[in-house]
């Protein structure tokens, strides 16, 4: 198997994108991303697209040949890749393969998607379609199962319902200095804790934004990276894994599995140790599971993650600074996107361009999830060059 | 697959089953798998309509999907089969619900709007059970 760099990477602003479509954010982060890296679009020899539901949220299928003819990277070879909220990374993980396996010797990934012309119950809806029918009939959604893990949580650990609070103000405080974020303003605690009741205990702050926007990656094998670039970041180990389709057969609901799972074995992949980590993008989609994965990952003992952003150790200046992009929480997250844009801001940060949000970064991790931790991929990557 | 001991529901009127599946290790799930936690296949059912549980956890959402009443109080409870526990979602009959309360399913025809959300009509039941605590 070769070894794989990243050699260059993208994102749209993230918010309400009015007038664009998905098609457009796609050849938007798509062109940045072979200007960035330097390629020509005809080099592209693998073009994989991240997205769950264009045709669910416009009517628009087809988009991976669509993109290919957009950036003028015919005769590719191109495919969606869908995996839910997760579809970013698993983006992640078949591009990967394709130069690891030796197949393409330069591969495009572009995740995207495009909601927000739908209302909130509406967007809701579609990502609520991927639980079990015994769920869905039940008007079950991802915000609700984040109300019930919480609580659960919350009881459980005896942990004080502002913990979660300080994940808001946090993400948000990382999100104000990301010129891309689809919320660039600070919170107090006060904010979060007040703002209107959503999926009880949980509250207006503890959830992200539905999102329109784009993000992309540019790969190569590892040993033909510095003729692309002087500064790239390689992917040190990378793995998914899976846990139970219908949420509460969890033998802890607390414990996210596939978290734990698809972790372990990508530390075990790259060779390195938790204290090796310098920064880390969380799937923060609610801020419960910011907690409940720094626990997966083993970043912190069970029952003692909501400490963490409560002492300040996962912020940008603390001892592992965690979402500095703002996260799903403040950046946004637009679903096929998401998981591309947590290894843009890794990326970012492994070569220097993260701007004000930089901090001192070799080795970073990506964890992506989707449905409610029904699948996820973990991503270790180092700075190369 | 022994079916004999899943009722025809809570008060033995025509209705359907709560049903949950037991697995060759004497696990349960609810809903029924192909396999269960043990990869083995279903070897009997039990109907939970019949049986009390108590909440684990439960949340109000005020953000619902099109068709779904507002707000919707869920629950996570587990039932307490001879001894195995089962845990089993749904809708409560109130808002005011705690974790602990016993509650007891009570059948409802349409738990949602089959018309008005994504999923097809015709590709799911709609009928279930809510969650009613137990005086």
């Amino acid at each position: 198997m070769r070894d794989v760099a990243i050699v260059g990477a993208s994102m749209t602003s993230f918010g309400v994108r009015e007038g664009e479509w998905v098609m457009d954010l796609l050849a938007e982060a798509g062109r940045a991303c072979i200007d960035d890296a330097g390629i020509g679009s005809d080099d592209i020899d693998h073009l994989y697209v991240s997205n769950m539901a264009s045709g669910e949220f416009e009517g628009q299928t087809g988009i991976p040949n669509a993109l290919a003819h957009d950036l003028g990277a015919i005769p590719a070879y191109t495919q969606r890749v869908d995996q839910t909220s997760s579809s970013g990374a698993a983006g992640i993980y078949a591009a990967w393969q394709s130069i690891a396996s030796g197949a393409s010797d330069l591969t495009l990934l572009v995740g995207g998607e495009k909601m927000t012309h739908r209302t909130t119950g509406e967007s809701t809806d579609i990502i609520a379609s991927l639980t079990h029918p015994v769920e869905y009939k039940q008007g079950v959604t991802l915000p609700s199962f984040a109300g019930l893990t919480a609580r659960n949580y919350l009881d459980t650990h005896g942990a004080p319902r502002e913990a979660l609070g300080h994940v808001a103000v946090k993400n948000h405080a990382n999100g104000a200095l990301n010129p891309k974020a689809q919320f660039r303003k600070e919170i107090d605690l006060e904010t979060a804790l007040d703002s209107p009741m959503v999926a009880d205990p949980l509250r207006l702050y503890d959830f992200c934004p539905v999102t329109d926007g784009s993000a992309a990656l540019a790969l190569v094998p590892a040993e033909h990276a510095e003729s692309y670039a002087g500064e790239f970041a390689r992917i040190a180990g990378i793995a998914g894994a899976t846990d139970t389709h219908v949420v509460h057969e969890r033998a802890d609901p607390t414990h996210m599995g596939a978290v734990a799972e698809s972790g372990s074995a990508a530390f075990e992949q790259s060779g390195f140790a938790h204290d090796d980590v310098d920064v880390a993008e969380l799937h923060d989609m609610f801020t419960i599971l910011e907690v409940m994965q720094l626990e997966a990952l083993g970043f912190e003992a069970t029952g003692e993650g909501w400490r963490a952003a409560m002492e300040g150790r996962t912020a940008r200046e603390g001892e592992l600074p965690v979402n500095t992009s703002g996260g799903l929480k403040s950046k946004g997250h637009p679903l096929g996107a998401s998981g591309v844009a947590q290894a843009v801001e890794v990326y970012e940060q492994l070569v220097g361009e993260a701007g004000d949000r930089q901090v001192d970064a070799d080795v970073g991790l990506t964890c992506n999830v989707g449905g409610f931790g029904n699948c996820v991929l973990t991503t270790l990557m180092e700075a190369g060059g | 697959m022994n079916s004999d001991d899943a009722s025809g529901g809570a008060d033995g009127e025509d209705r359907p089953p709560m049903t949950a599946a037991r697995y060759e290790d004497g696990s349960l799930t609810c809903p029924p798998h192909p396999v269960g936690p043990d990869g083995s296949e279903p070897v009997g059912e039990v109907d939970l309509s019949t049986h009390e549980a108590d909440v684990v956890t439960w949340t109000t959402s005020h953000a619902t999907p099109p068709g779904v009443r507002e707000p919707n109080t869920l629950a996570i409870v587990e039932f307490d089969v001879d001894g195995t526990p089962v845990r089993a979602l749904g809708q409560c009959t109130t808002d005011e619900v705690t974790v602990g309360d016993t509650v007891e399913p009570v059948y409802v025809p349409e738990l949602r709007d089959p018309d008005a959300g994504i999923r097809e009509r015709e590709s799911q039941r709609w009928d279930g059970y809510r969650f009613r605590p137990v005086e």
